[in-house]
């Protein structure tokens, strides 16, 4: 069941990433490989296995509600390249 | 509407939690700021920041759980929901998919005198997104402007089962929703500011027929009126579509408020691929017994509570119980007042009748007004004292309303005091009998509506404030005389 | 020996006797780095001025810390608050953070001397540096080898004397095996003992900072500035940090040590596994007890970090999309082109395939078959760990398969160039503290010795490095460079 330049080109949309044809067709090969690869793990029978998304011990992490101030406007918009009246912009939206 | 068809409706809503700081960073919640002054590195997505969850956010989903009867998860999980857009700055949005907090609830609701439980699938918490400026509509602008104050604040989303068969029935559900959550004090609920936000999903069926029709979803309903309008109008465009033979899709549509007609957005095939997976950067949530049992000890009366109350030691009907107690400063208000004045009936009539109607009218909540229930009490004792009538008492009460003062400085200001001096009353009724010998005939000969007639000249000569029982008792006393 | 030579508790040693100022330490530094850095190329930025300036301070107003005055380097995905964070990607070339991370911060406090950002595969995704945008770093014990990675810069620089330490971050081994390759300590902590904040996330849950020195005690001191809970990282661990240099003693009797089969055979080259056997030996002859175990799903951790690095990459790297930071197509006159032309022009080969293969195993279709399988897999990864730690308190291992490759030596050849990882990615996995350090040389390349440890053992495991490098003086060794020759 490998993965088709097709597919791929659905992904990059998915992620917005635009790729050429080149690119398409090697990401195409190196991810079947990469899953081909990963395949070997349904050798496992893992029915009874519960999925580990967290390695930490288990308690809870919490902020308390306390405003504690950000930076500046000015600061927090010096990294955008196009910003407007304070705001940040973006071109139309489809 | 057509009787072979049966409506479906389901609600989802988003709930601003009243939370001071944004549910992943420590960013004021405040209203109305300067766009982009309440964000931060964390809350603009930037690289290296870390989401750490605010323990108010949680508390006020447990007390919500609680006030909807919901069970209360003793693990729940963050989830990320991939996508897009510029009012997303991570590009996924921080929720709770496969493992809400809150679930299997419910709430009860009436529509004509009918009781009926609406079931609650679940409510989760997630975070806001930002807003966008758009330089004119969005189909024709240029560019868009992006604000991040209101991204990442702390939202809770209700959805409910498919249980409701009404538009009534879905504008009491999210009413009495509204209730609750302010009674919970979890939430402002203030629609027009967007702290309360409901998407419908609507289908109709054959009546009869037990699977589902498709179903359309109605996004960005900002009123009650919006929310009945447009499942009004989306139940009638599907049933004309099935019966013109049409195939209906399923499809998001909005509501467009000035030509009250909703609108396709976009359909199934367009719905993107979520790739929801548990977030790593946040630890899933513990919520022991003991927490729970902290919250549910914290929570005061909830409107059905109150509800019971205002019938059972009130004595009220099941109908002002249900008004009164639509919000939490409708009910104070009326504690107050019945505290200092025990007519609960009375009182509850002037807040159903005159202060609603004021209420309306100005787009108000009773928060937002000046009037307060010591001044109520006041204008009621000085009705029954007869200072003034009950006619001229709502003139006063308007006017207690939008200036805030003391019911007898407008008396004392406009002259509204009440005639019930005799003597005086006496000598006009002499002169209205003397001038008018033909109607006094007519009363003589057994004609009832001339009594009347009296009584509207005399209230005209005293702009309507003659002592209504006494003019009566006067004026019978001296046509009797004729 | 050259000031460059020292370690850490040596300079601060000379800095408290007043026999050298951290100023002319800087200077050293900073002429070491004019010496060797054209060879070497572990700076993306350098910061001499702010080093300088940090020296003068310090020599003004001198404080008691351990590691005050030490002159180090961030790797480049460490935010730095007013200088530049690249992440070694084109994407963040201009990128100035306005905010620190913890980590950074930390030893900003302890007024050390920042001398710059180090290279680092982009994003951290690689393990020669080759995905850098920006440069290829060299191993300074063979200039045509690479140093490994991602950390590469920052060990390099360490190994050329540039720095006196380094921090990098290690999602599958990227402290471990460039630390190996380059004959230095390198220490990936506990998952939750050091923040995350600030450090540009690869892959979330398998992410840590780590240290990396030329011998354990600096390793030690290093931690012990950095270790400790973080109220703006939520998944940052709320327990008592040790002082981790404090009575280290190297005394090590009784200790139990396991060795897992499964590292010692199939991919692992016979001269690597010599080397760590040999070092087996000689703890048990400092009475250690050394046994044989075996970690059977060691084989599928690689298959499983694959899914769950690459599904936690692809959303960590959506936030690069041109609009609040980085890299941007101006021309774009809608926003799905905006983002698509941004992403394309701003990331390199490797991250975009990360990106596509991670959205490809979280799409619905996959979920299942990969991602939740993955997700399995880690917990009997995980629960291998826990049943030998039930009777032995470390395993050891070899950090790498092999010494230092070659640039270019795994072009056109990922799964290959992976397999470096496989030695190191199950720590990551199972979230454990792993320190590799040197264990001798192969045809002149230093080789490492992985030494695994409980959760939040750190000391237990610097502890027993100490001892195999007290009996040893592989640390020692310096590589021949610039003006060495
Ligand atoms: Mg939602
Ligand atoms: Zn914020």
């Amino acid at each position: 069941m490998a993965l088709t330049s097709k597919e791929v080109e659905h992904l990059a949309i998915l992620s917005r990433l635009a790729l050429t044809d080149e690119e398409k067709a090697l990401f195409a090969g190196q991810m079947n490989d990469i899953l081909e690869f990963a395949d070997k793990f349904n050798q496992l029978d893992t029915d009874n296995v519960e999925p580990m998304v967290y390695v930490l011990p288990a308690n809870n992490v919490f902020r308390e509600d306390e405003v504690i101030p950000g930076p500046t406007r000015d600061e927090l918009l010096t990294n955008a390249s196009a910003v407007e009246e304070g705001y940040f912009k973006v071109p139309k939206i489809l | 509407m057509n009787r072979e068809y049966e409506t479906v409706v389901g609600l989802e809503v988003h709930v601003e939690l009243k939370t001071k700081t944004k549910i992943f960073c420590s960013c004021s919640t405040e209203f109305g700021a300067e766009p982009n002054t309440q964000v931060c590195p964390g809350c603009a997505g930037f690289p290296g920041t870390l989401p750490v969850l605010n323990r108010k956010a949680v508390e006020y989903a447990i007390k919500t759980g609680l006030a909807l009867n919901c069970e209360i998860a003793e693990v729940s999980k963050f989830d990320r929901k991939n996508y897009f857009y510029p009012d997303l700055p991570k590009a996924y949005q921080i929720s709770q998919y496969y493992m809400p907090i809150c679930k299997n609830g419910h709430l009860d609701i009436e529509v004509e005198e009918t009781k009926k439980r609406i079931g609650i699938t679940r409510a989760h918490l997630e975070e806001d997104a930002g807003k966008l400026v758009h330089q004119g509509t969005i189909t024709s602008t240029e560019y868009s402007l992006v604000d991040l104050n209101r991204g990442g604040m702390a939202l809770l989303e209700i959805v409910s089962e498919p249980d409701m068969r009404s538009a009534q029935e879905a504008r009491a559900y999210l009413e009495n929703l509204r209730a609750i959550l302010l009674f919970a004090g979890v939430s402002d609920c203030k629609m027009q500011e967007g702290s309360l936000r409901c998407d419908a999903n609507v289908s109709v069926r054959p009546r009869g027929q037990t699977e589902l029709g498709t179903r359309v979803e109605i996004k960005n309903l900002n009123s009650f009126r919006a929310l009945e309008k447009s499942i009004e109008y989306e139940v009638r465009r599907q049933i004309n579509a099935i019966e013109d033979g049409e195939e209906l899709i399923q499809e998001t549509r909005t509501w467009d408020e000035e030509k009250q007609v909703t609108r396709a957005m976009r359909t199934k095939e367009d719905a993107q691929d979520y790739r929801y997976f548990p977030d790593p950067d946040l630890a899933p949530v513990y919520i022991s017994q003991e927490w729970i049992a902290q919250v549910s000890e914290s929570m005061t009366e909830l409107p059905n509570q109150a509800r019971q109350r205002l019938v059972n030691d009130c004595g009220l009907p099941e109908y002002d119980a249900s008004i009164l107690t639509l919000t939490p400063a409708t009910l104070k208000f009326f504690d107050e007042a019945i505290t200092k004045y025990n007519q609960p009936k009375i009182v509850s009539n002037w807040i159903m009748g005159e202060l609603n109607r004021l209420l309306n009218v100005n787009n108000m909540e009773i928060e937002d007004s000046r009037l307060v229930a010591g001044d109520l009490v006041e204008l009621l004792k000085l009705i029954d004292a007869g200072t003034i009538s009950g006619k001229i008492a709502k003139t006063v009460f308007e006017e207690m309303f939008s200036t805030g003062k003391k019911p007898e400085e407008i008396i004392k200001e406009k002259g509204l005091l009440q005639i019930s001096d005799e003597d005086t009353l006496k000598g006009m009724i002499d002169e209205i009998v003397a001038a008018n010998p033909k109607v006094v005939e007519d009363y003589k000969n057994g004609k009832e509506k001339a009594f009347g007639f009296f009584v509207g000249q005399l209230m005209k000569a005293t702009r309507g404030q003659a002592n209504p029982a006494i003019v009566n008792k006067l004026l019978q006393e001296r046509l009797s005389r004729e | 020996m050259q000031l460059y030579d020292l370690t850490i508790h040596e300079l601060t040693a000379l800095i408290k006797e007043r026999k050298v100022s951290a100023h002319e330490l800087t200077r050293a530094y900073l002429q070491r780095i004019d010496e060797v850095e054209e060879q070497v190329g572990a700076f993306i930025t350098r910061t001499d001025e702010l080093a300088l300036q940090q020296a003068g301070d310090f020599d003004n107003n001198p404080v008691d810390k351990p590691l005050a005055g030490i002159p180090y380097g961030l790797k480049d995905n460490i935010c730095t608050s007013g200088i530049r964070t690249t992440g070694a990607s084109k994407m963040l070339e201009d990128f100035v953070p306005v905010y620190n991370a913890r980590v950074a911060a930390c030893l900003e406090d302890q007024q050390g001397i920042l001398l710059g950002k180090l290279n680092l595969d982009e994003f951290g995704m690689g393990c020669s540096t080759e995905t850098s945008a920006f440069q290829t770093t060299s191993n300074p014990w063979d200039l045509q080898r690479v140093a490994g990675g991602s950390s590469g810069g920052s060990a390099a620089a360490v190994a050329a004397g540039e720095v006196a330490y380094s921090l990098g971050t290690d999602t599958g081994g990227s402290i471990r095996q460039p630390a190996a390759y380059c004959g230095l300590v390198g220490l990936k902590p506990t998952y939750g003992l050091v923040s995350r904040f600030g450090a540009i996330a690869n892959s979330s849950s398998l992410d840590q900072v780590g240290v990396i020195t030329r011998d354990v005690k600096d390793c030690a001191l290093v931690l012990s500035a950095i270790a400790g809970y973080d109220s703006q990282d939520g998944t940052s661990a709320k327990i008592n940090i040790p002082d981790y240099f404090a009575d280290l003693s190297g005394d090590i009797k009784g200790l139990k040590i396991a060795y897992p089969r499964e590292y010692f055979r199939n991919s692992t080259d016979t001269a690597v596994a010599r080397q760590v056997k040999r070092a087996l030996h000689a703890y048990e002859q400092m009475g250690a007890i050394v046994e044989e175990v075996s970690l059977p799903h060691s084989e599928y951790a690689l298959p499983a970090y694959y899914i769950i690095s690459r599904a936690e990459a692809s959303t960590n790297m959506a936030r690069f999309d041109g609009v609040q930071f980085g890299l941007r197509d101006v021309k774009a006159d809608n926003i799905v082109d905006l983002y698509a032309n941004s992403r394309a022009a701003g990331f390199g080969a490797e991250v975009k395939l990360r990106i596509l293969l991670g959205s490809y195993v979280l799409s619905s279709d996959c979920y299942e078959t990969y991602y939740l399988k993955a997700m399995k897999v880690r917990r009997l990864i995980h629960d291998d760990f826990t049943r030998i730690f039930e009777n032995y308190d470390i395993i050891v291992t070899p950090t790498t398969p092999t010494t230092a490759f070659c640039r270019d030596e795994y072009r056109g050849n990922l799964l290959s160039l992976y397999r470096n990882d496989i030695l190191t990615v199950p720590v990551n996995m199972a979230g454990l503290p792993g320190i590799s350090v040197p264990c001798g040389f192969i045809d002149g390349l230093p080789a490492g010795m992985q030494l695994i440890g409980k959760p939040f053992q750190e000391k237990m495991l610097l502890n027993a490095a100490l001892a195999f490098e007290q009996a040893h003086d592989y640390y020692k060794a310096r590589p021949a460079l610039g003006g060495d020759k």
